[in-house]
Formats: structure tokens, sequence, C-alpha cells
């Protein structure tokens, strides 16, 4: 029982850990926290399905074409939206992202309506190994793997190619990066890419376990928030260590204590750790600008 | 024009005479109003009325006190579920039971308010969503709130106001709206009276820079508290008035694009304006009911519908609706940040000084 819950946990968790990875991303570029994450992730994968199904392409093809068009659906709402903010406070970032998800919602129901599909994943949730005590599904692994070397890829981005160095330096002052040759505006839109890269990756490995509908990730960005905010939202380790305590946390706590409130587990986390230590469970230190 | 001479024409509800004239009228249209209209459109003043009440307590917290809510759903289904619920199991009468829901839903706007103490900005908007996610699924999930299914409004009596039972019902949106109107009436009255007293100056105080309020003297703890329960007050009333005027309410339509929906009719009427967000609430809401009928409008409503069958799907048509909010939110930001507010604030300034 245990054990299981455990594997499960960090299924979920490492699904956490990516959404909170895309966020903290880009909290740390822009300052703002993005609501529409999720149902930038959804539409991706809207857009995988689509081009599983109706135009018939391997999932490979559709896979990276999904993730393509996440790509330019990020760099849009930076470039078309965000930029044109014209002394931008953090409630009308905040707004726009709102407004940009409400656009996605609405246009993915109006797209794919309200049923709910299934995206016809490679790997199946049903093939399983046994471990004694619990069992640990191929999409378990799938997931779990895909994750890790993501994580992987993105260590190495920010720690030894040009654009991570100058996507840091962005992050740590525009205005020094700038004098440094370094051309911030673009670089905000390579970020706003890669993050909803990311989240798309996200989304497409929660359809097999969820079912694909416009409400997929309304729940899972909550979950993604929850993660950035426990690894203290300027922190990707703590990010992404975040996801995965969260998730077995909350299914732990969803296994011996009550199912039926194991979707709060997030929002108490959320408030005890906003409250007992803002700057998060790995952040040496909190810092608030006046 | 404008100049005030000394304080106490400052604090002053009404502050000149036009003011007061065009106040009369417009409690006198308000009483004369349901006998000239058909029944349709009652409902949709009675439905205006109760988002204007949530668009005024959300603007207190908003855009007085500068601290932002993505949980304001949570709200108003507690103030729903509360008010019918004790209705129908404690048996109390429906003023009692409302003001009971408002008060429950402000208990909790003062817990979410504790968290607030310590956040800022992004932080405060992610506490807030997940408090209106949480609430929701909570209620979803216990069978003493119907579960999934929701609950059903009991019939209101008049005598039921104030006592339990009664025989004479109100049930027509008409007799809905006497009693929709009067509440909605003073509440939107308290809170303009409300921000020209100390506690409103306070609010404003922290809204532009709550460190500089407390050095001043203004006990944030108490005050931002304070705001996120008067807030919460609002919306409960609001929620409570909401169940009886659909007469059915389940869980899944309190979501968080509710929430959304409520912050887009604060900022479509203006930020900081209780004038504002009573133009705010009553567009919206007239906007919303149209795009539900967006078929039937001539000319655009065929256009629409032969596009959606030729590329999107003829189920998920009433979809547009969120999209005309997503983009109605982004261009109020970037172009008229002060919202319908600040368009009758430069129109009136314009013809003041004209032709100058």
């Amino acid at each position: 029982m245990f054990l299981q819950l455990l594997i499960s946990g960090l299924s979920f968790g490492s699904l956490y850990a990516l959404i909170a990875l895309a966020m903290v991303i880009i909290y740390k570029t822009s300052e703002v926290p993005n609501f529409s994450q999720g149902e930038m992730a959804m539409i991706s994968t809207f857009v995988a399905y689509t081009l599983l199904g109706a135009s018939g392409q391997s999932f490979t093809i559709s896979f990276i074409g999904a993730l393509i068009f996440a790509a330019i659906l990020g760099v849009f709402l930076e470039f078309v939206f965000l930029r044109r903010a014209k002394d931008p406070n953090i409630l009308s970032l905040i707004l726009i992202t709102l407004g940009f998800e409400m656009i996605l919602y609405g246009f993915a129901g109006w797209k794919w309506g309200a049923d709910q599909r299934d995206l016809p994943f490679p790997v199946s949730d049903f093939d399983i190994i046994n471990l004694g005590p619990a069992v640990l599904s191929y999409l378990n692994i799938a997931t779990l793997l895909i994750t890790l070397i993501l994580m992987f890829i993105l260590f190495v981005f920010f720690k030894y190619s040009k654009v991570g160095i100058a996507m840091k330096a962005t992050q740590q002052n525009a205005m020094a990066a700038r004098i440094n040759g370094i051309r911030t505006n673009r670089i905000l839109s390579i970020t706003w890419a890669l993050s909803s890269l990311i989240g798309a990756v996200a989304g497409i490995l929660l359809a097999p376990i969820a079912t694909l509908d416009p409400n997929l990730m309304l729940d899972p960005l909550l979950k993604g928030f929850a993660s950035a905010v426990l690894g203290g939202m300027t922190s990707l380790v703590g990010a992404a260590l975040g996801g995965y305590i969260l998730g077995i946390i909350e299914n732990l706590f969803g296994g011996y204590v009550s199912i039926e409130f194991k979707s709060v587990v997030a929002f108490m986390i959320i408030v005890l750790v906003l409250c007992f230590k803002p700057s998060g469970l790995f952040a040496r230190h909190y810092v608030r600008r006046v | 024009m404008d100049m005030k001479r000394d304080y106490y024409e400052d604090i002053q509800l009404l502050d000149s005479k036009v003011l007061w004239f065009w106040f009369l009228i417009l409690i006198a249209s308000l009483i004369i109003l349901p006998f000239l209209i058909p029944n349709y459109y009652i409902y949709m003043v009675n439905y205006m009325a109760v988002n204007v009440i949530v668009t005024v307590g959300l603007n207190i917290l908003v855009g007085y006190t500068g601290q932002i809510s993505l949980g304001h759903a949570g709200f108003f289904a507690i103030g729903a579920f509360i008010t019918v619920l004790s209705m129908t199991n404690l048996h109390l009468p429906f003023l009692l039971a409302l003001l009971l829901a408002a008060f429950v839903a402000a208990f909790f706007g003062f817990i979410l308010g504790l968290p607030a103490l310590r956040l800022k900005g992004p932080y405060l908007a992610i506490a807030t969503l997940g408090f209106g996610l949480a609430i929701t699924q909570v209620i979803g999930r216990w069978q003493i709130f119907g579960g999934r299914m929701g609950l059903e409004a009991p019939g209101l009596t008049l005598q039921g106001l104030f006592f339990s039972g009664g025989s004479y019902t109100l049930e027509s949106d008409r007799q809905l709206y006497f009693l929709i109107i009067p509440i909605a009436f003073v509440l939107t009255t308290a809170a303009r009276n409300l921000m020209k007293t100390r506690v409103g100056r306070a609010f404003i105080a922290i809204r532009d820079s709550d460190i500089a309020a407390e050095t001043m003297g203004v006990n944030t703890v108490y005050y931002k508290t304070l705001a996120f329960a008067i807030s919460a007050f609002y919306t409960g009333i609001a929620g409570g008035l909401y169940a009886f005027l659909i007469g059915f309410i389940n869980p899944s339509s309190f979501s968080f694009i509710l929430s959304i929906y409520f912050l887009t009719f604060v900022i479509v009427g203006g930020l900081g304006s209780i004038f504002g967000s009573i133009m705010g609430g009553i567009t919206m809401t007239w906007l919303i009911l149209k795009l539900d009928k967006v078929q039937e409008l001539p000319y655009l409503g065929d256009i629409l519908s032969a596009f959606s069958e030729r590329w999107m799907s003829v189920t998920g048509f009433p979809n547009i609706s969120s999209i005309i909010f997503g983009l109605i939110i982004i261009l109020i930001v970037l172009f008229e940040p002060l919202g319908l507010y600040g368009f009758w604030i430069r129109t009136k300034i314009y013809w003041k000084t004209w032709p100058f």
C-alpha cells in the first residue's frame, strides 16, 4: 500500500515538478505567475491529439509538432500581449495572463467541445511490472524517465549553453544584461517558449492518466503553483523537489486520511508554506522589493 | 468647480445638490421600473443587481485595498450553499439565513486574510486561487452540500423573510426584485459611505503603499483582514441572493472561471470606484446574458454559427463568451486601465472644458 502510494505519488509528482519548473522559469524572468500555463499545456495536448487523430501522424511527429506549437504559443503571449503593457504592474500582468487563459479555455471548448477524449499514448498504464507489494506501470516509468531526462537537459542548458547563461543573466539583472550586449527582449521570448514547451510535455504526459477535455489542466495548475511555492518560486531545483514532495504528500494523504479532501492538500500546503516560510523550503533568503 | 472647502464637505455621502437630485431620481426609477418592463428584463435587472453587489465587494478588496483575489467564487459558493442549507436544515427565516451565510463567508475571508498579511501580488493571487478551487472541491465531494448534484433553493415566502413558514410566496421575478434591489441598494450606498470614513482611507493608504501606511500609524493587520472580511461578506450576500434568483445551485457553477468573471466586472468598471463597479456589473451582466444567446444576434449570429459548423464543434459554441471575456480583460488592461469609470471621467472633463 505504502509503496504503491509512493510510486504513484512520484509519478504525479514529476508532472507537478514539470509544471512548477515551467512557472518558475517565467517567474524568475518576468516576475509574473503565469496563470495561463495550464491552458497553454492543454491546448498543446489537444494539438498533439489532433495531429494523431485527424492527420494520422505518428506519435513522435505529433509530439514534436505539439512542442513546436507550444513554443510558438509562448512567444505569442509574450510578444503580442505582455510586451504591449505600458507601465506594467503586477496586477495588470496577472490580468493579462488570466485573460489569455480565458481565451485559450474558450477556444479549446469551442474547437473540441466538452467531450472527454483519450489521447492514444504509445506506453500503456496497464502493462505492469510486479514489485511484490506494488505494481509499476510502463507509463509510470516513462513519465519518471522523461521528466528526469528533461530536467537533466534543463540543467545542462542553464549551466553550459550561451542562451541559458544569458537567461540567467536577464533574470538576475535585466539592465546589466542589456549593457553587456544581451538582447533581453529576445531572451524573454525564448524563455516563454521554453516554459510553454515544458508545460506541454507535462500536459501530454498527464493526458493518458486523466481525460482530455478543456478542464484537463485546471487542477494540475494549482498543484504546479503549490510545488513552485514549496520550492520558493525562484529556485529551479526547489520547484522540482517541491513537485515530488507535493505528489507524495498528496497521495499519502489520499490513501491514509481522506480521499475527499485530497485536492485541498495543495491549497493547505500553499497557505502553510506562505505563512511560515514564504521563501520556500529550499531558497536561502526572502527578499521583498519595496 | 469641485473644490472642497473643509473636511466635512469631503466626507459627505453625496457632495453636491446635483448628486442628490440624481440620487432621488435613481430611487424613484428603481421603484417604478418593474412595472414598466417585461418579466425577462426584470430577471436581467435582478441578475445585474446580484453581480453589482459582488463587484462592489470585490472592488473594496482589489480596487481600494490593493489585494488581488482569484477566489471570490469560493465566497459566492459559501453564501449560496449556507443560505440554502440553513433554511432547509435549520429552518431559519431567509434574512437571518442570508446574514448567517454572509458572516460565514466573512469568517472565511478573515481566515484567508491572515496569510495575505505576509503576501504580496503574485503569492496572494496563488493563495486565493487555491482557496477558490479548494472550496468548490470540498462542496462537490461532501454529501451535505448535495455533492455533484447540487441543491434546490427552497420556496420563499413573505413571512418567511423574517419568521419561518408563511403562505404568501415570492416566486415571480417581480417579487424577487423588491427583495434583491433594496439589499443591493443599501449595500452599495454603505460601501460608498464606508470609503469616505476612516476605514476607507486606511484601505486606500494600504493600497498605495502598505509600508508607508504602517509608518503613519495605520494598523495594517487589522485593516487588511477587515478588507477581506467585508469583501467576502458582500460576496456571500450576493451568493445567497443568486441561489434564489437561479433556484438551483451546484458546485460546478462556482468554478475558477467565475472568479475571473468577477474580476472582469471590477476591471471593466474601473478599479477603486463604487460608481465604476455599478457600471461594470451592469454592462458585463448584460453582455453575459447576450452572449448566452449569441446565435440569435442578427447577422453576426449566423456568420458565427456557420463558422462554428465548418471549423469548430457545434456543442462548444457557448464557449465563445470565454474568448470574448478574455479579450475584454486584455484590451482593458492594455488600453483603458481605469475602465469605464476612467472613460466617464475623461468624457466629463472633456465636456466641462469644451471648447478648450
